[in-house]
């Protein structure tokens, strides 16, 4: 380690000015450090509640400069298909935090036609709320140069093909996604 | 405090999180440096999301307040270009 008290006589300054100079490159690379402005996100359920998250964070970190990516696993996969305002849904069944008109029991809620119902539900609440619908989000993220990178492994398994995903789509694995999530500081699994 | 006097508005009300700030960073991105962008905004996650973005992005908040129906503005300073 230095010998700041020495180092400061020789250019004739005073052991305060340079803790002070310390203080401020400090601050300076840490601004510049660019994995501040990294956020790699795993998004791996494919319910219309849980496509939100992903989507969200990752067009407000666009939106502050920051570089963002989302890997889309397993059922995370619903969210960038072709037909994902078919495939996002909401379930009452094991959702106890769900707000719901009265209490419900899991056998009700377990009745034909009850997730169709929870969902006509939630996206009516989320329209009066005007919050953005997925469509929009998934717009606002490819415009805004967010990465949205589908897992290759899931993708075989269950055999889908490149042709059922939105334009602007990537393929990746593990690999990918770690290779993004090593230079972010800001990492989530969803 | 001396009035505040911003080059464009940006109404975002009725607009839910995060879209109050994307509309904004659109909006400063055809912005000069130094210049003011006023936002007035209803979602409540912005009176938290405003003072935060700004300074991670290194803008400047010149001044926030709330109307008397609640309606939120901020008055967002563009920054210098930098790196």
């Amino acid at each position: 380690m230095l010998d700041q008290t020495q180092v400061a006589d020789r250019a004739g300054l005073t052991e305060d000015e340079v803790r002070q100079i310390v203080r401020q490159e400090l601050e300076r690379s840490q601004k510049r450090d660019p994995a501040a402005r990294k956020l790699a996100i795993i998004a791996s359920k494919g319910t219309l509640d849980w496509a939100y998250p992903p989507l969200n964070l990752a067009c407000a970190a666009a939106a502050s400069g920051m570089e963002a990516s989302i890997f889309f696993t397993f059922y995370g996969l619903n969210i960038i298909r072709k037909d994902f305002e078919k495939k996002l849904k909401i379930t009452p069944v094991g959702n106890p935090g769900m707000p719901m008109p009265m209490p419900m029991p899991d056998i009700i809620s377990g009745l034909p036609g009850m997730t169709s119902l929870a969902t006509l539900m939630m996206r009516s609440r989320m329209r009066k709320h005007n919050v953005s619908t997925i469509r929009e989000l998934l717009d606002l993220a490819r415009e805004l140069r967010v990465k949205l990178i589908a897992c290759d492994f899931t993708f075989e398994v269950f055999g889908y093909r490149e042709e059922d995903f939105i334009e602007g789509v990537e393929f990746g694995g593990a690999a990918a996604f770690l290779s993004q999530a090593r230079r972010a500081h800001v990492t989530l699994f969803i | 405090m001396s009035k505040v006097i911003e080059d464009r508005v940006l109404d975002a009300r009725g607009l839910m999180c995060p879209m109050p700030v994307v509309k904004a960073s659109r909006e400063l991105a055809v912005m000069q440096p130094g210049q003011v962008l006023k936002v007035i905004a209803s979602d409540r996650a912005a009176r938290t999301d405003f003072p935060a973005w700004v300074e991670d992005v290194g803008h400047e908040l010149l001044h926030s307040g709330q109307e008397s129906d609640g309606t939120l503005v901020f008055y967002v300073r563009k920054r210098e270009e930098t790196d």
